[in-house]
């Protein structure tokens, strides 16, 4: 007996241990818990404020096998911009969608905590540079069938008996006017670019864009150069040609030269749009979202209250209908709350709204295993068992119960996190690992505790405090 | 037990409020979809100095030539303006015309624009979510009762759970679409597909809770009759289906009450579906049991006259 209540102790010991890291921890660091004392939450951007943008990645053009590294390179470039733009831990990330038709899509999410400027943001990352190199399309059938689908196009603009609407569906569903007739896309883009500077033509003093290539891209070049000898490769920027030279030798040395007829004002601007990082692949905005942090810290103040009334209402009825039971019922939860926030901590788990809400909801349910095995301990009273065995086959009885139910939330949890958007996502995790963690604390602590209670006899007072109900 | 006795009155009105949901679901088509499921922009926008007439805005917006946009006042100096998918310079446009040209203050408080491609798949996202947490869940009642196939067969366990599953869905859904036709806020939004896949998990806990202790009584074989098992099963389960509906409920009136804008709809639709949850789990599913056992034996009954 002396045996459970010095590990009851513990465990309550330990509750308030955590209780003392999730509470007074925010904010300032706590030493006694070494690295892992300083751990703020961590907050969505519902919560915090702030900016996501998603673009969609064209990358028609790229091998499959490139894809992965192309979309890396991606991700790096953006992220390299966003940093210049001062954000406090932005999240750049990319993620392929699958579609049910055709094949999988490639995103790039952005988000930036505490950028409520979209135009600022948007132009930002628009900025940047898409830098890509072609080579001259052989005369041959292909070349004579991308050109007549332009002449057809040109013609079927200039009608003015069709409507413009249709006129784009009509364009759109045309895939050779995305081709382009005179040059084919290479390998070669902006992701192989190590640094641009500026030099002066030592004739005309002109002054013109030097491209210097990483290792890949100068063995990419030299290959690239090679095999067009007497033909021209076009430098393509943002979309357009800027410069299409007509190779007189194979370059080895991995160096480019851009004489775009620029001034010098121009030649710098370039150099510094092409020196914070190049894209591989078109990219286009898909979608914008901003929230105002006063909406959001409105949102987190509110959430928190909900959680602390809706707690404490939940406390009342459960001490109300369960009398002792029930206080430790109650102690119980406390310390499945201490655990979950503590657990949000560490993992870290990012908190929106909707994660909030499935926390919130998750306290609803870890109470249900504590009221199945009341309610079966009860029963158990009822029967003229003593306490100790009414609490023992109350536990045991009711644990078929609480698995079957809870592996069906965990199996719905386990879905939605699976194919959810991050909304729903962070809703599933909270609710998931609410779950998981409930089990543990409304039975392992609940029993420990009840049993170091130790009580015994069949007194009036003994029997009012384990029967429930208003009677 | 009277809920046995008088089953095929449940019935009758599960039924009923089944079918009411169904035609709320008809009339007020089509539904006020959020712009995560079709693409378009919200912006909540607040005037510090006092907001302008509704009308007046209307008008200004008007202006811009977008079809299908909405404005509805919000908080006590916000509009919440809803319109199509919008470019960078659109927003902006957007943004002019409700400052007046920069000459109100405004605050951008939350600012959404989706374009129709996420839209529509997200559509098939959610979709394929919730035909999958039903297989699965079927594929696990019909595994956890697998010692209990008689009567009937473990199969009937979990598509009973379905059907309860079925009717606890649709009744905050008719009760949702029917609010979205008058208010505007009130969207098929991502937090209600969220609050609809937590019914889902709800509705199948709490009929598992009552259906486990049916599986334990049969075991037992306490009662000869089925009919008699199940009634003794709710008897037995009935006070903690109300306790825990009723503690979740708790919670989930904090929320609506005190968890602020965002969740209040989201509340709602639990609320409405937990109490349609807890009253299909002891009304619905296991007097449905009954009526498939007594089903199965009536005709098994006659297949063996025809025997004879």
């Amino acid at each position: 007996m002396w045996r459970k209540r010095f590990i009851a102790f513990i465990l309550l010991l330990m509750g308030a241990g955590i209780g003392y890291f999730v509470y007074p921890s925010e904010g300032k660091t706590i030493a006694l818990f070494g690295p892992l004392g300083d751990r703020p939450f961590k907050y969505g951007l519902d919560i915090e404020g702030g900016t996501e943008l998603v673009y969609e990645a064209d990358t028609t053009k790229i091998a499959s096998g490139e894809l992965r590294q192309t979309m890396e390179a991606l991700r790096d470039v953006i992220e390299r911009r966003v940093n210049l733009f001062g954000v406090s831990e932005p999240v750049v990330q990319t993620e392929e969608v699958n579609t049910l038709s055709g094949d999988p899509r490639q995103r790039l999410i952005v988000e930036l905590p505490g950028v409520t400027d979209i135009k600022q943001a948007v132009e930002l990352i628009g900025q940047t540079p898409l830098l890509e190199f072609k080579t001259e399309r052989p005369e041959g059938e292909e070349k004579t069938k991308i050109l007549e689908a332009y002449t057809k196009a040109q013609e079927l603009l200039k009608n003015e008996e069709v409507a413009d609407e249709l006129k784009t569906a009509i364009l759109n569903s045309i895939p050779l006017l995305n081709e382009d007739p005179n040059f084919l896309p290479t390998a070669l883009n902006g992701s192989k670019l190590a640094k641009a500077s500026i030099v002066f033509d030592s004739t005309t003093n002109e002054p013109k864009v030097l491209l210097t290539f990483t290792d890949e891209g100068r063995e990419l070049f030299a290959a690239i150069t090679k095999a067009n000898v007497e033909k021209r490769v076009a430098i393509y920027l943002d979309g357009a040609v800027i410069s299409a030279p007509v190779v007189r030798e194979a370059i080895l040395d991995g160096n480019a030269e851009i004489s775009g007829g620029f001034n010098i004002q121009e030649a710098k601007e370039l150099v510094g749009r092409l020196n914070s990082g190049a894209l591989p692949v078109p990219i286009s905005l898909l979608s914008t979202q901003t929230i105002g942090a006063s909406l959001g810290e409105k949102a987190l103040t509110s959430g928190v209250r909900a959680g602390l009334i809706g707690v404490l209402l939940v406390a009342v009825f459960l001490i109300f209908w369960y009398r002792l039971p029930g206080v430790v019922a109650t102690v119980a939860l406390a310390i499945y709350i201490a655990l979950m926030l503590a657990v949000f901590k560490l993992i870290p788990v990012t908190l929106t709204a909707a994660g909030i809400a499935g926390f919130i909801l998750s306290i609803g349910m870890a109470v249900d295993a504590n009221v199945l095995i009341f309610e079966r301990m009860k029963e158990e009273l009822l029967k003229g068992k003593d306490i100790t065995d009414a609490m023992h086959d109350g536990f045991e009885r009711a644990w078929l119960s609480i698995r079957d139910s809870n592996v069906s939330s965990i199996i719905s949890a386990v879905i939605l996190f699976w194919f959810g958007t991050s909304l729903v996502k962070g809703f599933a995790l909270t609710l998931g690992l609410g779950v998981l963690v409930s089990m543990f604390s409304a039975i392992s602590i609940t029993r420990m505790f009840l049993y170091a209670l130790g009580t015994r006899g069949h007194s009036r007072l003994v029997k009012f405090l384990f029967s429930s109900g208003i009677k | 037990m009277f809920i046995i006795k008088y089953r095929k009155f449940f019935f009758i009105l599960s039924g009923a409020l089944t079918l009411v949901a169904l035609l709320s679901l008809a009339i007020f088509s089509p539904w006020n979809f959020g712009i995560e499921f079709t693409g378009g922009t919200i912006l909540e926008a607040g005037f510090p100095d006092g907001r302008p007439d509704a009308e007046e805005l209307k008008g200004k917006l008007a202006l811009l030539g977008w079809h299908g946009t909405m404005v509805q006042a919000t908080g006590d100096d916000g509009y919440i303006i809803r319109t199509k998918d919008l470019t960078e310079t659109e927003r902006q446009a957007l943004i002019a015309a409700v400052s007046n040209n920069a000459m109100t203050e405004i605050e951008e408080r939350r600012f959404n624009s989706i374009g129709p491609t996420i839209g529509s798949e997200l559509r098939s996202k959610v979709l394929w979510a919730m035909l999958t947490v039903i297989l699965a869940i079927v594929l696990y009642i019909a595994f956890a009762f697998r010692h209990v196939s008689h009567p009937i067969s473990s199969w009937v366990y979990g598509l009973v759970a379905i059907v309860a599953l079925v009717h606890d869905v649709l009744i905050p859904t008719g009760v949702y679409v029917a609010l979205g036709h008058y208010f505007i806020d009130v969207q098929i939004d991502v937090l209600f597909v969220t609050a609809i896949l937590t019914i889902l998990g709800f509705s199948v806990h709490d009929t598992i809770v009552v259906f486990d202790r049916t599986r334990e009584n049969l075991k037992l074989r306490t009662w000869k009759e089925f009919d008699a098992t199940v009634g003794h099963s709710i008897e037995q389960t009935i006070v903690r289906s109300v306790n825990t509906s009723f503690t979740v409920l708790l919670v989930i009136l904090a929320l609506y009450f005190v968890g602020g804008e965002t969740t209040k709809n989201f509340a709602l639709t639990l609320a409405i579906g937990i109490i349609a949850g807890t009253y299909s789990s002891i009304f619905l599913a296991s007097p449905l049991l009954v009526a498939i056992e007594e089903w199965q034996r009536k005709r098994e009954e006659k297949h063996a006259r025809h025997r004879k």
